[in-house]
């Protein structure tokens, strides 16, 4: 549950549920955001869950964060945390020309490149958030022995669909962009679909992820 | 489709439509967005008799050269602007702001600097015809979202307008955009990750607001502000205003078109009633920070509502 709320600003509520980084805190986080979300509280311009926080910001001139704050406070909570969880299969292809890190994870974790690919697709990855950018999904937890820091110096440019680790994180980068993560790979899959207004993100908060490796051939053709 | 647009001669440095900002999609990565400096906006509205939904061309530093292609269309610009109306018979009228004009076929509007500040607005009775996207017209270039496939304005392409027969009318308003001399902010999450020296520095020292500056953020750069606890945390959501301090202690203010989660820690928030003047900041500028309590930041915020209020209450 929240361990501490305070300000963020004057127009923002600072939900904090701990330290702890796992699904159970980041469930609960979840929890909330469909909730509060279902509500559609007068004031409220945006819900931010993260892996362990929820920022609620709101327009100062309709509500203030004395009353906001109450009303999550005194929120009736429903079991939601569950539901619509999906599971996605992702395809990568890892030929040299997308693995751009591969190379730099071999020579820091001393180890040979299959190992690595075969600890990071034996595993299923749970979606704690999406952000940063549109669609980007924030996913875990990597088995420990890839675990790595982010590049000293970030990239410029990452190129889109790039799969990125770093530290017990992986993400997919939904557009090119500037970035740290270690490059392991690329799909040729649209994460983001801005013409599905709905429902534009492919990954959501709470669903489940597992990758699986595809030639070079099969990735040029996945979108014709 | 109405067939009436004005063509782009030349598009500005970065010339996109905006409203009030596009709510509720942080949760899949979308920033709000809209107008840097929102007063400036409304009152653009007001004058040219629309409502605050219909959105305004914002440009920064060099605006577009417009030519009106259409019967005529009451028009307004406003924010501290240098403009001029280049009429179909070669006649060469010195744009005002905070005024109405009229421009008629042929016309073109050729909108030269904005002085000493960022963001201008050009706006039309009527508005532009252009499809929201997520019940907004603001355009978000990072992700491609918005009108004009979410694009910046570029040379020739035609901007459809909505062409309301209204009768024009002269309105105008005295308007100043004022200066602080202080940039108002509260205790950010993470202030006590910073050295009494660091933070010191942040309220006593001055800053400049450095070239890497625009929609998304503002960096600004002065005395370097220390992190004596963690130069990361997990990443969380972050909202218009944020002061977050990376590791190499130089700030960065984010705005307008911020990414919705940021690992770096958060010393300050720049209070609501001063985000229009912080955006108009021109590289260069010279910034000082105040800090202030959060009902002291509550009530400035009323005094502005207030102001807003009546300034657009001249406007008949």
């Amino acid at each position: 549950m929240i361990k501490n709320i305070t300000n963020l600003g004057d127009a923002s509520v600072y939900c904090d549920f701990g330290n702890q980084i796992d699904q159970e805190t980041n469930l609960n986080v979840i929890k909330y955001f469909k909730n509060l979300k279902e509500l559609k509280i007068e004031g409220i311009t945006n819900i931010t869950p993260s892996y362990n926080k929820l920022i609620v910001s709101f327009e100062p001139s309709v509500t203030n964060y004395e009353k906001l704050k109450n009303k999550i406070i005194d929120l009736k909570l429903h079991n939601k945390e569950n539901q619509n969880s999906k599971l996605i299969k992702i395809p990568i292809c890892i030929d040299e020309e997308f693995s751009l890190d591969i190379k730099r994870l071999s020579k820091k974790l001393k180890m040979k490149y299959d190992q690595i690919y075969n600890s990071f697709f034996d595993k299923e990855y749970y979606c704690y958030m999406t952000g940063f950018i549109a669609g980007m999904p924030f996913l875990g937890d990597t088995r420990e022995n890839i675990r790595l820091n982010r590049l000293e110096t970030p990239r410029v440019k990452v190129p889109k669909g790039s799969i990125g680790i770093t530290e017990q994180f992986c993400n997919i980068y939904t557009y090119e962009s500037p970035g740290g993560w270690n490059i392991i790979g690329n799909t040729p899959v649209k994460i983001f679909d801005k013409s599905n207004q709905e429902n534009p993100a492919l990954i959501n908060p709470g669903d489940r992820v597992t990758f699986y490796k595809i030639s070079k051939q099969e990735y040029q053709k996945y979108n014709e | 489709m109405s067939k009436n647009y004005f063509e782009i001669l030349r598009p500005g440095i970065n010339s996109t439509f905006q409203d009030l900002g596009r709510f509720n999609q942080h949760h899949i990565g979308i920033p709000m967005s809209g107008a840097m400096d929102k007063r400036n906006y409304l009152i653009g509205n007001k004058l040219v008799g629309n409502n605050n939904n219909i959105s305004a061309i914002e440009f920064a530093y060099q605006g577009p050269l417009l030519k009106l292609q259409s019967t005529k269309v009451i028009c307004a610009v406003t924010g501290n602007v240098n403009f001029k109306i280049l009429r179909a018979n070669s006649k060469i009228e010195e744009g005002e702001c905070y005024e109405t004009f009229e421009l008629n076929d042929g016309d073109q509007i050729d909108i030269i600097s904005t002085n000493k500040s960022v963001y201008g607005y050009f706006f039309i009775n009527g508005g532009f015809e252009i499809e929201s996207f997520w019940k907004s017209f603001s355009i978000n270039t990072m992700a491609q979202i918005g009108p004009n496939d979410g694009t910046k304005f570029s040379l020739n392409q035609k901007l459809f307008i909505k062409n309301k027969e209204s009768k024009f009318q002269k309105k105008r308003i005295e308007y100043l955009n004022s200066k602080i001399e202080f940039i108002r902010v509260l205790k950010g999450t993470n202030f006590n990750y910073f050295s009494e020296e660091g933070t010191n520095n942040l309220f006593s020292k001055e800053f400049t607001v450095s070239k890497l500056t625009d929609r998304m953020g503002m960096r600004i750069e002065g005395p370097k502000i220390e992190n004596i606890v963690e130069t990361n945390i997990k990443s969380e959501g972050l909202i218009k205003g944020v002061i977050q301090v990376p590791g190499d202690g130089n700030p960065i203010i984010m705005l307008s078109d911020y990414g919705t989660v940021g690992g770096y820690p958060k010393i300050a928030v720049v209070i609501s009633a001063d985000h229009d003047r912080l955006t108009q900041l021109t590289p260069g500028s010279k910034i000082k920070f105040k800090l202030v309590e959060l009902n002291e930041a509550e009530n400035l915020y009323k005094l502005y509502e207030i102001e807003t209020k009546n300034i657009l209450n001249q406007i008949r």
